[in-house]
């Protein structure tokens, strides 16, 4: 297909696309109205269930099979990053040489590293309570852990991050989701339901289930970030490739 | 906060977001275009709060401002190093994260 052609295709897909979508946003409800139907009930519904974070009954309660997926798609990519980012046969592991890092560096990401892990460990716990919750402060940790690598070296980061706990650690969380919605089995309810006591709205201890799952996301995305950004880590700073990186298949078949 | 006021944060939270989007589309250089992936993040992130939306403000600054473009500034280090033959080659990029 030539690139006159493949214009004007373009342009013929993009002007139904166009007109297709601006008559199906006709029909939504209005934007930033004071009423909204799914809204509405969406927020009788957790205060129902005492969770002051609509967000995270919506998450974790009302919608937590949507919830399961999500995570689990999580776990799968971090996996099959894993998979494809591994050290091949033919790569060779050169100790990175440690670097010159500026002393206002040192001192801000060594001042900054327990703030970090410290907001992210709020935003986890009171995911039922305040915006936020185990997805995010889960990557603020996540994140946060690496300013060790930024202010001080590749090995201190190696050295704070135990890889094998985190990828141990990944999965035991993202199972130990699945393992909670058969709490609603057991108690004669459905999968994923909200069967634990309720508690007192606006407390740590409230909102039942959503509080454990919410921890149970925070672990496995903390643990899956920083499994995957080590992956990538490695690759860059670690791991050399052989000398013709195109010719890596035949090379396998020599060995 | 009166809906005009909010109408406004909302309409310069759009124009900062499609000025900071053009941006990315236009450069070239991968390193540059992960700093400027970042910029629409944080972008992404004051117009999602100016909608009240914290929740997804909060996820949008961790994930598009941070993890994101650091994987992208990981993958364009990784593929300028090369193949192994001898010390760093890429000395003198400007890549910011040299170690």
């Amino acid at each position: 297909m030539s690139g006159r052609v493949r214009k004007v295709v373009f342009l013929l897909a993009a002007a139904v696309f166009a007109v297709a979508f601006a008559l199906a946003c006709t029909g939504l409800p209005h934007f930033g109205t004071a009423v909204h139907p799914y809204g509405s009930k969406a927020v009788a519904a957790a205060v129902r269930h005492r969770t002051a974070n609509v967000i995270s009954s919506v998450n974790f309660d009302q919608r937590a099979l949507d919830t399961l997926g999500e995570e689990s798609i999580l776990f799968g990519s971090v996996l099959g990053a894993v998979v494809l980012l591994r050290r091949a046969r033919d790569e060779d592991r050169a100790e990175p040489e440690p670097g010159r890092v500026l002393p206002s560096t040192v001192l801000l990401g060594a001042a900054l590293l327990p703030v970090t892990v410290l907001v992210g460990g709020y935003v986890v716990a009171h995911g039922q309570l305040s915006p936020g919750g185990g997805f995010q402060g889960g990557v603020v940790l996540a994140t946060g852990l690496h300013l060790a690598y930024v202010a001080a070296d590749y090995r201190v980061l190696r050295r704070v991050r135990p890889l094998a706990a985190f990828a141990a650690l990944d999965a035991v969380a993202a199972g130990a989701f699945t393992a909670l919605g058969l709490a609603g089995l057991f108690a004669g309810a459905a999968y994923l339901q909200n069967v634990l006591p309720l508690g007192t709205f606006n407390q740590l201890s409230s909102a039942g289930l959503v509080p454990l799952l919410n921890a149970a996301v925070g672990v496995e995305v903390a643990s899956g970030v920083i499994v995957l950004v080590a992956q990538f880590l490695d690759q860059a700073v670690e791991i050399e490739s052989p000398e013709t990186p195109r010719a890596t298949g035949q090379g396998e078949d020599d060995r | 906060m009166s809906t005009s006021a909010v109408d406004f944060l909302v309409a310069v939270g759009l124009v900062l977001v499609g000025a900071a989007a053009t941006c990315a589309a236009l450069t070239r250089d991968p390193v540059r275009q992960s700093v400027l992936l970042s910029v629409l993040g944080v972008c992404l992130a004051l117009l999602f709060l100016a909608l009240q939306a914290p929740d997804v403000a909060l996820s949008q600054l961790a994930v598009g401002s941070a993890v994101t473009p650091l994987l992208f500034l990981l993958t364009v280090r990784k593929v300028r190093r090369g193949p192994r033959a001898g010390p760093e080659r890429d000395e003198g990029r400007g890549e910011g994260d040299e170690r």
